[in-house]
């Protein structure tokens, strides 16, 4: 017997947007996801790679480049949004930034990401840096808000100037598996969204299961998302590495599908510098190099920035460091 | 640009090496070499070799080649030392392993990096697998040793184990064979791998450190020669081996007929089977987790991938894909996945199977290595069963892919092989998986999952994988002896059968011929004679003088009784009970035909009424003797089944021609084997009277075959089957060498006694023992979660 070895070949990757496709169940229904294998995969990840010393510092950096920085509080003011893009604009102390020689090349995070109403304010405070304003809509973070309001409030952070929208799904539709009431929605979001780039975040601490996951994740893509997103941060429970590998292998499967590229960000309950070298690792090794870059790769987090500053400080004096010493988000 | 910059733009994880700085200096502080550790303490360095760091070349110590008398030497330290140990409480070993333990994990990343330097294997696996291990079989055995005396009430340690084991886990190796033999009482003389002797030496001081007493545990470094003066030394009582089937089957052959318990886990050619509903992801790391573990130097690995045909082309893209990430090279680099191989003798055995494959039309796909002592990661298509890759073992980075059609088909290809230690089984479906988990003839069985190990589970293989179970109560017990009786007067051996007319023939009303019993059908031995059966005055009959191609026969017909062994033990128990009611019905005449030879009234009478309860006993334990579920990891089932042997051969003891028989077939059957028993030599129409009673009883054919005539060339056919998966002989000493040694072919599980030995009317006849001695552990791990 012999192995028919020449299989369909991926469709050639591409740097088109994503333009979706027609729902295609076949594309996720009864594909099979076995949790205690994903738990270990995600645990061995971790282990088996190592980045050190010159390696680690530019690993976390690249993360620092990857950073959606984000507030998304009750408590939001204007002064709040102003202060972290002070943060997003320079994101690392000057004697870090220099001590690591790479003063020349304007180290940013890779967006600010914050409610609708505060668009307005961060797009002012951001302007000319390059940085992108993010804006989450649809009803964040439960998304329960009649279909029209959810659009109309996309339209509003894009005329406010958000280049990218957070959109939150319908956990319902996954739950209940009503996956053209997904795709609908979805694709209408997009479409609400114009030139905006539509993250898609599918609160995978709600949806539960792997299985739910992958199917969510191809659903969205198949409705034309640029990037698939875990969670809003107010779940129960948020990015985890088990869920992130699920995702990342149904954007790897749409892309053998389909040619295109589509991008990944994991977002809640990542704080520290080792968090952000893992789901680095994890993207490197399942996807490669390319989603290391922040046009496929986010990382949405918030007091991660502080951590990694702190050990970037360590790496150039030598000394342990503290947070009171740095500035701010 | 510098070097944050260039980093950032190409995203290598650059160097990451561990620390050996702590090592090196205790590798120079041992210069002048290694001596044995005897006694407590190490001898001289002598006759030195050289051990060498694989991934670069370089020597790094010299240790000394065991002779005669360092073997001698530890074995009669072990021998001073064992009575004192054996008579420390239960709770006073287990101080001493739980200290061992303790010490073990304090030294844990000592123990990690010595082990890396020595074997070539990332420090990533043995940090974070091998030495964790390590240190959990030493507190688990602590356990045992605490409650050994209430858990196996009436067992004794052996004495002095004899252990030899292989350089591929060398230290855990080391704890699987050490923690279990200390914990029961035993002393210990362990030959490490002459590759890798130097955390063996290293645990030596540990175990010195922590207060291990003197002669307790002796390791004597050397060859294979050191290893078979262990193994063959008159002060052993208990061997235990790990390496190739190979040499196996010599140690086997060595010690045949000396009484020394054996436990040996062998070879192994293990299948890897994909679904079409698997998780391919998932499968995908299982071969990573699998063959692309410790540079696939592993017994247990799958090292045969049978896939779906369904889904053959993408498993195939993403294995190929997830091989071209495995970074190959220096094992003290923390991302290194797969290190060096232990020796440029292996590189080159794997360089030349893999020629061979080639040179057979094999398809080989392969990542990168570096030069030096490295293989890349490589996975095989287009082989067939008989292709040198899909039957060698190689161990290495190397698997075979086969695509199969139906479920059927995956299990025939599966067992298509010599050994039987493990099987990995992909699929979301948990009908099929626990199906294909039970029909698979492996020992070990990961489902949805690959490599799992744990202290409480038993680890040990079917065929020629082995016998006996390393970890869990199973592994325990093969460091324990159960009280065994020991004969008055050995049993010895009878007379050549007559096999000419004999005079003074007892007449009967109507003439009975004794036939064999073959396939639930009387058959006539296929020599064309029969011998005349002694009674107390004169001759009472004739029985068939069986030979070699009755056992063929018989063999033959007790492997199409393939139902025996999957109906219900409820089932097999009615099945039994009316054998009994049978048996019970024609006592009288049973107990004339005794009478005949010789018996006196009641004891003949007595040998039937016990042989009616003894069935009637093994009738109950036929749905009772349950496995277990052990406690593993969590989120895992991991289930301890027992299952049948198979087809076994059972050589009876001359004396008892009824209740001998009953006693040693009626487990057998119990338990779902297909027996081809031989029963007593000298009166073996008791056993074919039996026959009739074995055809109205609805015992299906071929279950019980029953070839009469000269016992010990019977046996030895029996013993040299390869197609026989186990011999119980009881005849004599003479015979049981000859048995265990003719079973090392295929290495098939024996049980030899004095056939004296057991008053068979008493306790002695029937228990427990006779169903462990009929069943082998198969432990199935079942993860889960959704």
């Amino acid at each position: 017997m012999t192995v028919e070895t020449a299989v369909p070949a991926p469709a050639a990757a591409n740097d088109l947007r994503n333009p979706g496709m027609a729902l295609d169940l076949a594309m996720f229904e009864g594909h099979a996801v076995n949790r205690s294998a994903a738990e270990r995969r995600a645990a061995s990840l971790t282990t088996r790679r190592s980045v050190k010393k010159d390696w680690q510092a530019a690993w976390l950096i690249n993360a620092v480049r990857c950073i959606d920085l984000t507030t998304l509080a009750g408590d939001d003011t204007a002064e709040r949004v102003r202060r972290l893009c002070a943060k997003a604009r320079q994101p690392l102390a000057p004697h870090i930034t220099e001590g690591l020689g790479i003063a020349g090349m304007r180290l940013t995070t890779g967006a600010v990401c914050v409610y609708p109403t505060m668009v307005t304010h961060a797009v002012r405070a951001l302007e000319g840096s390059g940085i992108p304003v993010a804006s989450v809509a649809t009803g964040f973070p439960a998304g329960l808000m009649p279909l029209h309001l959810r659009l109309e409030e996309i339209r509003y952070a894009v005329a406010e100037g958000a280049e990218e929208i957070d959109i939150v799904i319908t956990r319902e539709h996954v739950l209940s598996g009503n996956w053209p009431a997904l795709y609908d929605e979805v694709a209408a979001m997009r479409d609400a969204c114009g030139p905006a780039h539509l993250k898609a975040i599918l609160a995978t601490g709600d949806l539960q299961t792997l299985r739910n996951v992958y199917a969510a994740s191809m659903v969205a893509m198949q409705a034309g998302a640029d990037f698939i997103k875990t969670s809003t941060g107010k779940e129960g429970v948020n990015a985890t590495l088990p869920v992130s590998l699920v995702m990342v292998r149904a954007l790897r499967d749409y892309l053998d599908a389909t040619g295109h590229r589509i991008g990944f960000k994991p977002a809640g309950g990542m704080k520290s510098a080792k968090d952000a070298l893992n789901w680095q690792f994890l993207m490197r090794e399942e996807m490669g190099r390319d989603w290391l870059d922040p046009h496929l790769f986010r990382l949405g987090a918030s007091s991660m920035l502080g951590d990694i500053e702190r050990q970037l400080e360590h790496h150039v004096t030598g000394r342990y460091s503290s947070a009171s010493r740095l500035a701010l988000a | 640009m510098n070097k944050i910059m260039e980093v950032l733009d190409n995203m290598e994880y650059g160097p990451a090496p561990e620390d050996s700085a702590i090592v090196r200096d205790w590798l120079a502080c041992h210069e002048a070499g290694f001596g044995h550790f005897i006694d407590g303490g190490f001898t001289k360095p002598s006759d030195p070799f050289e051990v060498t760091n694989p991934a670069t070349g370089k020597v790094i110590a010299r240790v000394s080649q065991g002779a005669a008398t360092d073997v001698d030497a530890a074995v009669k330290a072990a021998r001073a030392a064992q009575p004192k140990w054996a008579a420390l409480s239960g709770h006073d070993r287990a101080r001493h392993l739980y200290a061992l333990a303790r010490h073990i994990q304090q030294h844990a990343r000592f123990l990690a990096v010595l082990e890396t330097i020595d074997n070539g294997k990332p420090i990533r696996e043995s940090r974070d697998i091998d030495i964790p291990l390590v240190i959990r079989h030493f507190y688990h055995h602590a356990g045992w040793a605490e409650i050994m005396a209430d858990e196996f009430p009436g067992a004794t340690p052996h004495g002095v184990c004899g252990q030899v084991i292989p350089w591929n886990f060398p230290l855990l190796m080391l704890a699987w064979k050490v923690a279990p033999a200390l914990a029961a009482g035993n002393s210990v003389v362990l030959k490490p791998a002459e590759y890798t002797p130097l955390t063996a030496l290293a645990l030596a001081e540990i175990a010195r450190e922590a207060g291990l007493p003197k002669g307790v545990l002796n390791i004597v470094t050397g060859d294979g020669e050191t290893g078979a003066l262990i193994t063959g030394h008159d002060g052993i009582d208990k061997v235990a081996f790990t390496g190739s089937t190979e040499v196996g089957r010599l140690i086997r052959r060595q010690i045949a007929g000396s009484g020394k318990a054996l436990t040996l886990e062998l070879g192994g050619k293990s299948p890897f089977i994909v679904f079409a509903d698997a998780d391919l992801d998932a499968a995908v790391e299982g071969v990573v987790d699998s063959i692309w573990f410790n540079q696939g130097q592993v017994c247990c690995a799958g090292s045969r991938i049978l896939v779906a045909e369904s889904v053959a082309a993408r498993f195939t893209e993403l294995l190929s894909r997830r091989m071209e990430t495995l970074i190959t090279g220096d094992p003290l680099e923390k991302s290194t996945d797969i290190g060096a191989i232990v020796h440029p003798v292996q590189l080159a055995r794997i360089r030349s199977l893999v020629e061979r494959g080639r040179a057979e039309g094999a398809q080989i796909h392969q990542g990168s290595a570096p030069s030096g002592c490295f293989y890349p990661p490589t996975f095989v298509t287009e082989v067939e069963p008989a292709s040198t890759l899909a039957t060698e073992e190689v161990f290495g980075p190397v698997v075979t892919l086969t695509p199969f059609r139906t479920p059927e088909d995956a299990v025939a290809l599966a067992n298509n092989t010599r050994y039987g230690l493990a099987g990995s089984v992909w699929s979301e479906n948990i009908n099929l998986a626990i199906d294909i988990a039970a029909k698979i003839k492996a020992g070990v069985i990961w489902i949805n999952s690959a490599n799992l190990f744990d202290a409480g589970a038993g680890f040990g293989g079917y065929r020629e994988s082995g016998f006996g179970r390393e970890g869990g109560r199973e592994g325990m017990s093969a460091y324990l002896r159960h009280p065994a009786p020991r004969a008055k007067k050995p049993e010895t051996a009878p007379p050549a059968p007559v096999a000419t007319p004999v005079e003074g023939m007892a007449a009967s009303a109507i003439d009975r011929t004794a036939k064999l019993y073959i396939g639930g059908k009387q058959a006539r031995p296929d020599s064309g004679y029969s011998y005349a059966v002694a009674g107390a005055k004169g001759p009472v009959g004739l029985a068939g003088l069986g030979n070699r191609k009755d056992i063929r026969n018989a063999v033959e017909a007790a492997h199409k009784a393939t139902g025996w062994g999957v109906q219900t033990g409820h089932n097999r128990a009615q099945v039994l009970y009316y054998l009994a009611e049978n048996l019970s019905a024609r006592a009288e005449e049973f107990t004339g035909r005794l009478k005949s030879f010789g018996h006196s009234g009641s004891a003949a009478k007595t040998e039937v009424e016990i042989s009616i309860r003894r069935i009637f006993w093994y009738a109950a334990q036929a749905d009772k003797f349950d496995g277990a579920v052990h406690q593993t990891k969590s989120a895992h089932v991991t289930l301890a089944m027992n299952e049948p042997l198979g087809v076994m051969g059972i050589a009876c003891p001359n004396a008892y021609p009824l209740l001998g028989f009953v006693s040693l077939v009626l487990p057998a059957i119990a338990m779902g084997n297909r027996v081809v028993a031989l029963p007593s030599q000298t009166h073996p129409l008791a056993a074919t009277d039996l026959y009739q009673v074995i055809d109205t009883s609805d015992v299906p054919g071929g279950v019980v075959n029953i070839v009469t005539g000269e016992r010990d060339p019977l046996a030895k056919t029996l013993a040299e089957h390869d197609d026989v998966d186990a011999l119980w002989y009881f005849g004599t000493a003479a015979g049981a060498a000859m048995a265990e040694a003719a079973s090392a072919g295929n290495l098939k599980q024996t049980w030899c006694e004095d056939g004296a030995a057991r008053d068979w009317t008493t306790a002695q006849g029937q228990g427990r023992q006779f169903l462990t001695r009929a069943t082998q552990v198969k432990n199935i791990w079942v993860p889960h979660g959704e």
